[in-house]
Formats: structure tokens, C-alpha cells, sequence
């Protein structure tokens, strides 16, 4: 405990003392002439924000795409190769679609699980517990979550598994599908009758993109409960008296009404999916075909130490964030013009 | 589906939303609820069974033959040698969790109040700047800031940036968490800032009050529920982040709880009633905080979420 005694001091001194050296410098714009005592003001408020940001965000980030035409020595330009290379390793190849198999499913998935949550606990009996336990996984680390999923996976030489024993317990299903509970779920790429080649996701990427999408459900399920609870009940109702059913008025009112938070969840468990990182190095290491492109990101860089091309697979992680960031900004302002907002 | 009529003197929304309930569709959310919460909860029972009872059987066997101890977690509580001893690692995690997020709300909520109530040239471009900002993932920025932690920066000879000698410290971590969290942070802190009544902070200036007195007066005040949601949401978040503190804190004493679940889950793999305890102890903090502030936490999600 000493130690921990020692950061509170040290945390209390160090906000302290950037509050008084922001305080002073605040003070002294007082004797700057004229309108610079406003920009001094100015700069003061804004100052550390914006010095954090360029040192820890724009420098790095304009470096890193500096790097990514770089060979791995970080020496000789090499144009586009690294970028080439992504796509002409099989390897590589297979973790970018793997990402974009975590982010359709892993969105598509999540988001229609969360809307069924949404729509029908809402004003059923214990409904606050419901959503609280559907939330509790995402109040969860990733890295616990992959943990927690072992359980469900395990395989042998242990005989702990979860989904080892039901699908056991299920008569007559056949080996290839875990019939005998002696399944290597994390491990084994085909599944039944489905038998991916090398090159396309295998079965075990599926059972870490159930993962996903179970850790990120919560956060889509309580977005859109309190979304739907702001549709006026007058909308439903005028539906309703007009005939609709409340199958219909589901899909033609309460939907459309709560469209821009639906691109918004989208957006954000997309990103999520693809900086998806956590679960893969908790579970399977990126091992058996499952890696992704944050996971192999974190693999070339850091036990490889290839600079090149590990910037050059963070360069993409980018250059596939922004056209989702861009398709979500003008859903929202579509939305908004049509709610006349 | 039988429809539902409304009590005399209930308000009409009820009946409306309690009609939207439809039978087949409550026992799905019932289902889907029993799904989600069996992981955990296996995870869980996991942790109390003996040693050899968790790697030869499953946990529900517990239900059947009930043996129950708290030895897992004595020992990855314990610092005796060859012993990761996780209750340090816990510690970590509150060292880095508490001021990286106290920081980047605090610096975030001042640059929120200059974006929102202080006039100067090219602000709005700034804004948008900062906002972009959000775009740009971790793994861009992780490599370099690193470097700036290992060796300053330098033009040619002349340092532009000292070697503060901060690598696998925890100061790196707090440094690069709130780097990272603040575009975020300054997003939903001006998000509400910026909708604060103009007439009350307009009139406190021509009475004479300055930046800093609207500030600590009024804007802080004032803002207490965007924060306090904001403070839960950076608490979890850096509470659950893995990449950041494996990187920044090195492969040693410093790194977070979460960082070492994950590197115990690589050597020990098979050690399963040691994970779950460990598991545990990594989980708890974030799920009391969410049940605890559930509220708070829910509006800040919405707060970034939803725009209203």
C-alpha cells in the first residue's frame, strides 16, 4: 500500500502544480496589452488539450504513414510495397477479411440482436434487469470476455467445455460438428458440411465473432431502449388508430423514428470490429487462421519488429475507419434534415 | 397477443408500449438474457471449485457435487515467489485508471469551455480538427508516441522533444491514455458545454466576470452530470484497455490488471481455476462501478451515442 500512498501524493502534487501553472499563466495574460490578453486567455484554456493531442495523436499518426513507406529498417523508401504486401501474403490477406467478416456479422448481429432487446423488453416485466444482465458483458474487458468464452470452447486434453457438453448431449449429430464433445472449437477451422479453404475465415473466427458481438450487444441494446422511449407515443398511436398492426407500426414509425442512432451504433461496434484486438490475443493468439488486422498489426510490430509494414496494416485500420466515419456523419445529417431538426 | 386496455387514469403511453409486448417476443428477450448471462456466470462458479474439480469437470457440475474453496483466489493473491501475484497488478490498474481519467476530463473540459464560449480566429477549423481527431485509430499513434517515451525526438542533432525516460512507467500509461481519450473527451464535454443557457454565462461576462471565474463558477457547476457520466465512461474504459497498458507499461511490474490477465491467459493457459480467479479479479471493479452508477454510466453512453 505504500506505493499506492506515494501516487496519491504524487497525482495530488502533479494536478496541483498544473493547475497552478495554468492559474499563473492565466493571471499573467492580465499584463499582456491590449487584445492579447484575451488570446492569452485563450491559449491557456486550450494549451494542454491541444499540445497532448498533436504530440500523442497528429505527430504520431502523420509518422506512422511516414513509416508505412519505409522498409521495415525504417530506411529506404520503398513506395507502395508494404501496401502491395498485405495483399499479396496469404496470410495477411486472410486477417483483412477476417476483419471484414467481424465487421459486417459482428454489426449486422449485434445490431438486430439490440433492436429485439430493445423492442421487446421494453415495458415487459423486469425489464431493468434484463437489460442491466444483457449489459454486463460489456461492462467487461475484452480480455476477460475471451476468458470467460474459454470456458464455453475448451476442448480437449479438458473436459470443461460448455459447448463441448451440449453438443454431446445432442444425439446423433455428427463428429465433424462436435457430436463426440471432443471438439478443439478455437482450433478447428471447418465445421460440418462447411469446410473453408486456407484462405476464407474458418468456423473458429465465427465463434470469436459470437464474442463480439455478445460483449458489444449491451451497449446497442440500452442505446436503442432509450431511443425507442423517445419515439412520441402519439406516432404509435396515430399508426394504430390507422390500422397498422403493432408489427407494422414497429417498422414503419418506431424504426425510421430512431434511424440515426441506429448508423451511430453501426458506426461504432464497426469501429470496434475493427480495431478488434483483445478477444483474438486472449483466445486463440491469432493462431489457427483467426487473427485480424489489429491483431496482426500488434504481431509484425511488436514480436517482429517489421516498422514497415506493421505501420502500413495500421495505415489500413485508418483508411477503413474513415469512409465509415463519413457514410455515418451523412446518414446523420439526412436524418436530421428529415426529422426537421 | 390479446390487446391491452389502458386502466382509467393510466397515462396512454404505457398502453401503447405495454401492447408493443408481445408474448413470443418476451420470451426471446428472456432467452437471449439466460445466453448472455451463462458465460459469466459459469466463469464465476469457476473460480470458487477446487483445483481439481474445475479441470476435470465442468462448472455446472457444481450443482450436482458441490465443493466449494477460496483457494484459487488465495493464491493469486499471494506474493509468494514463482506467483503472479494479481492483487498488485489491481493496484496498477487504480494507479493508472483514476488520474489518466480525472486528466483527460479535466483537460478536455477546459478546452470543451474555450470551443464553446471564447471568441478567437479559426475556431471552428480547430474544432473540426480536434473532432477528426476521433478518427484516427490507436494503432497509428501507439508505435511513435512510444518512441517519444524511449528517446525524445530530435531534428538532426537539436532535441526538440527530451527524453523524459518515462517508457514502462506508469506516467506513460496516464500520458497516452488521456492523448488518446481526449477527442472523445473534448466531443462530449462541448456537446454540452456548448448548450449551456447563453443568457446566464453572457450575463455573468458583462457583469465583469472573467474566463476563469465563469469557469470554476458556472461552467463546472453546471456541467456536473455530462462530467460525471464522462468520468464513469474514461473509468471503464481505461479500467478494460489492454493494448495501451501492454505497450506503455511494459512487460514488467507496471502494467495494468487487465494487460496481466491476458499475458497469465498465454503462459498458463491450462491453468484454468487460476484464470478464473483472475478473471475476477480483473471484472469486478468495472461491474460494481456499472451497478453502482448504472445511471450515470447509461446517459453517458447516450450522451455519445444518441444526438439530442
Amino acid at each position: 500500500m505504500g506505493d499506492l500512498l506515494t501516487t496519491v501524493v504524487v497525482v495530488v502534487l502533479g494536478v496541483g502544480g498544473l493547475l497552478a501553472v495554468l492559474g499563473g499563466l492565466y493571471w499573467l495574460t492580465k499584463l499582456l496589452p491590449g487584445r492579447w490578453t484575451e488570446r492569452g486567455r485563450v491559449f491557456v484554456f486550450l494549451f494542454p488539450a491541444l499540445f497532448l493531442m498533436i504530440i500523442g495523436l497528429v505527430v504520431p499518426a502523420l509518422r506512422t504513414i511516414y513509416t508505412s513507406f519505409l522498409d521495415n529498417n525504417g530506411k529506404k523508401f520503398i513506395g507502395f510495397d508494404n501496401y502491395t504486401e498485405i495483399f499479396n501474403t496469404p496470410n495477411t490477406r486472410l486477417t483483412v477479411i477476417n476483419s471484414l467478416t467481424w465487421v459486417l456479422l459482428g454489426t449486422v448481429i449485434t445490431v438486430v440482436v439490440g433492436l429485439t432487446i430493445a423492442r421487446f423488453a421494453d415495458g415487459m416485466r423486469g425489464e431493468k434487469t434484463a437489460k442491466s444482465l444483457i449489459f454486463i458483458p460489456g461492462a467487461i474487458s475484452l480480455v476477460g470476455a475471451g476468458i470467460i468464452w474459454r470456458f464455453v470452447y475448451a476442448g480437449p486434453p479438458v473436459k470443461v467445455g460448455l459447448l463441448n457438453a451440449i453438443t454431446n448431449a445432442i444425439p446423433g449429430l455428427p463428429v465433424s460438428m462436435g457430436g463426440d464433445g471432443q471438439r478443439n472449437w478455437l482450433i478447428e477451422r471447418g465445421f460440418g458440411p462447411l469446410n473453408p479453404p486456407e484462405s476464407a475465415p474458418g468456423f473458429n473466427s465465427f465463434l470469436l465473432i459470437v464474442i463480439f458481438i455478445w460483449a458489444s450487444t449491451g451497449f446497442a441494446t440500452v442505446v436503442f431502449s432509450a431511443a425507442m422511449k423517445g419515439v412520441p407515443d402519439s406516432l404509435v398511436e396515430a399508426a394504430r388508430v390507422d390500422g397498422a398492426t403493432r408489427r407494422q407500426a414497429f417498422y414503419k414509425v418506431t424504426l425510421p423514428y430512431i434511424r440515426a442512432t441506429i448508423v451511430t451504433v453501426a458506426t461504432t461496434t464497426t469501429i470496434a470490429g475493427l480495431k478488434a484486438f483483445d478477444i483474438v490475443a486472449a483466445t486463440t493468439g491469432g493462431n489457427f487462421g483467426t487473427s485480424t488486422i489489429a491483431n496482426e498489426f500488434y504481431r509484425v510490430y511488436f514480436v517482429q519488429s517489421r516498422s514497415g509494414f506493421g505501420s502500413a496494416l495500421a495505415v489500413l485500420i485508418f483508411i477503413l475507419v474513415v469512409p465509415v466515419v463519413v457514410i455515418n456523419r451523412r446518414a446523420q445529417a439526412r436524418a436530421e434534415e428529415m426529422m426537421g431538426a | 397477443m390479446s390487446d391491452v386496455t389502458a386502466p382509467v387514469g393510466e397515462p396512454m403511453g404505457r398502453s401503447v408500449s405495454a401492447a408493443l409486448t408481445s408474448r413470443v417476443g418476451k420470451w426471446m428477450v428472456y432467452l437471449l438474457v439466460i445466453l448472455w448471462t451463462i458465460p459469466t456466470f459459469g466463469t464465476l462458479i469457476s473460480s470458487f471449485r477446487p483445483e481439481i474439480d474445475v479441470k476435470t469437470t465442468g462448472w455446472w457440475t457444481f450443482f450436482k457435487d458441490p465443493n466449494f474453496t477460496l483457494n484459487n483466489y488465495q493464491r493469486v493473491l499471494s506474493s509468494s515467489p514463482g506467483e503472479d501475484n494479481m492483487g498488485h497488478f489491481f493496484l496498477n490498474s487504480v494507479r493508472i485508471t483514476v488520474p489518466a481519467t480525472i486528466l483527460s476530463v479535466g483537460i478536455a473540459l477546459f478546452a470543451a469551455y474555450a470551443f464553446s464560449w471564447m471568441k478567437f480566429k479559426g475556431r471552428d477549423w480547430l474544432f473540426v480538427a480536434v473532432i477528426s481527431l476521433l478518427m484516427v485509430p490507436l494503432q497509428m499513434a501507439l508505435v511513435p508516441l512510444l518512441r517519444l517515451f524511449t528517446g525524445g525526438a530530435h531534428i538532426g542533432s537539436v532535441t526538440i522533444f527530451p527524453d523524459l525516460g518515462l517508457a514502462n512507467t506508469i506516467p506513460a500509461v496516464w500520458i497516452a491514455h488521456i492523448c488518446f481519450g481526449l477527442p472523445f473527451c473534448i466531443f462530449i464535454l462541448y456537446n454540452f458545454v456548448s448548450r449551456l443557457p447563453s443568457e446566464i454565462i453572457e450575463a455573468a461576462r458583462v457583469d465583469g466576470a472573467g474566463h476563469l471565474t465563469v469557469f470554476i463558477k458556472l461552467i463546472v457547476p453546471l456541467s456536473v452530470p455530462a462530467i460525471a457520466s464522462l468520468c464513469i465512461f474514461q473509468f471503464m474504459y481505461i479500467w478494460n484497455d489492454y493494448l495501451v497498458g501492454k505497450v506503455f507499461g511494459g512487460a514488467g511490474e507496471n502494467v495494468p490488471v487487465v494487460a496481466k490477465l491476458a499475458e497469465v491467459s498465454g503462459t498458463r493457459g491450462q491453468s484454468y481455476h487460476l484464470l478464473t480467479a483472475s478473471g475476477m479479479i480483473a471484472m469486478i471493479v468495472p461491474i460494481c462501478v456499472f451497478f453502482a452508477l448504472q445511471r450515470y454510466f447509461v446517459r453517458g453512453l447516450l450522451a455519445g451515442a444518441v444526438k439530442g
